[in-house]
């Protein structure tokens, strides 16, 4: 994509933007992604996120790979240091809400019913259930998948990919689209390693490497203290940088814009 | 399974661009799908066959162009093809590249069919 206006020309497709037309049609040159609404309702989203200096983690993963586990662990170490609200996303049932409400912590859940993903404008739905005043660190998890999540902006900041080293190495070779969307990838249930011989972390990291990507990997073990600290440390940084910058955005934007007057670039968009 | 939802944005989009041009019909979508954009073309041809019924394209053909995964080195510069898990540089081998193309997933244009103006101008 054009990293200048967001259009999707570039170098190494623009022969496609050819010009054509029938004798007894008009032929209309579109270019225009086929997400578009998505990513227009991404964008509301991401602007009601900034405006209430909300930052916004996606996470993502195959079922099973202990989302729920590592947002459990994460409001309990997190608990006197920020208010952490959570958006979940299942196919069916109330049962991760239920575990992360039981935690203190106020959480939408979205029920999909047949749909593998969760898009823009069902967060947006959810967010009318979830006031965002007082709230530093909102966490949306989506459905475990590993193919369709990475295809839908949800208006997110970071998105973060959980490998579980019961999964196979080779995920990240496996499935492109979204490793390559990661901004951080947790390689989780690391304490399981030893009675694991199969996973081998080096290899699921040259995996990575291979998409292109400096993207950082941490190992965890949810369960376990000591081993959330780099995932900690990961948050507390993000979270930091991100105040800062809406701090900063904040500073240059006028008082209540006019009709028409151009805002800075939300904070956070990507691309 | 997503292709139903990206197919359903296809043909809103499409209806919006057929209804401004005063369109009777619409006979060929040509889309881009890079192997990179999380959509599997046969999977959206089969969702289109489903979705076009009852809409303006219900006629109409879903062409894809496919563009290549490239990749331009952030090291040294050189511009390669590579397979869509494997986005190293062909030259030197490194993984800083930045992606030229493959991950598309845009509509490029569409044919309408205009009753009796054949030769109407394309807007602008």
């Amino acid at each position: 994509m054009c990293e200048t206006c967001g259009c999707t020309v570039t170098s190494g497709n623009v022969h496609l933007a050819r010009e054509t037309r029938g004798h007894d049609a008009q032929v209309v040159e579109v270019l225009q992604k086929l997400l578009a609404s998505n990513n227009d309702a991404a964008a509301h989203n991401r602007a009601h996120f900034n405006e209430h200096s909300v930052f916004v983690v996606n996470l993502m993963s195959s079922p099973g790979a202990g989302k729920t586990a590592l947002l459990e662990a994460t409001i309990d170490a997190l608990r006197d240091e920020c208010n952490i609200a959570v958006i979940e996303g299942d196919l069916e049932t109330e049962n991760d809400a239920a575990r992360v409400r039981a935690r203190g912590v106020p959480a939408v859940q979205i029920t999909t019913g047949s749909a593998c993903h969760l898009d823009a404008e069902l967060v947006h739905r959810a967010l009318h259930e979830l006031p965002m005043d007082g709230i530093d660190l909102l966490f949306i998890e989506n459905v475990g998948n590993l193919v369709c999540p990475a295809s839908f902006d949800l208006g997110q900041h970071r998105n973060v990919v959980l490998l579980s080293v019961t999964e196979g190495d080779d995920k990240p070779a496996k499935y492109p689209v979204m490793f390559r969307a990661a901004d951080l990838v947790v390689l989780s249930k690391t304490d399981l390693l030893g009675v694991l011989d199969d996973f081998e972390p080096l290899r699921a990291e040259a995996a990575l490497r291979a998409l292109g990507r400096g993207t950082p990997l941490i190992h965890i073990a949810a369960r376990r203290t000591p081993a959330l600290q780099p995932w900690l440390d990961w948050l507390r940084c993000e979270l930091g940088q991100h105040r800062t910058a809406s701090r900063q955005f904040r500073a240059r934007t006028p008082a209540p814009a006019g009709a028409g007057q151009r805002r800075p670039t939300p904070v956070g968009a990507r691309d | 399974m997503h292709e139903l939802s990206v197919c359903q944005a296809l043909l809103a989009q499409v209806r919006e661009i057929a209804n401004a041009h005063g369109a009777i019909g619409v006979r060929q979508i040509i889309v881009a799908v890079g192997p990179l954009s999380g959509v599997e073309p046969a999977l959206l041809a089969g969702a289109f066959q489903m979705a076009r019924a009852g809409s303006c394209a219900a006629q109409a053909d879903l062409i894809f162009e496919q563009p290549p995964v490239r990749v331009r080195c952030e090291e040294c510069g050189a511009d390669s093809a590579c397979a869509a898990n494997r986005l190293l540089c062909a030259e030197c081998g490194g993984y800083r590249t930045r992606l030229l193309s493959g991950d598309e997933l845009c509509l490029l244009r569409i044919e309408l069919s205009c009753a009796d103006e054949p030769h109407r101008p394309l807007a602008a």
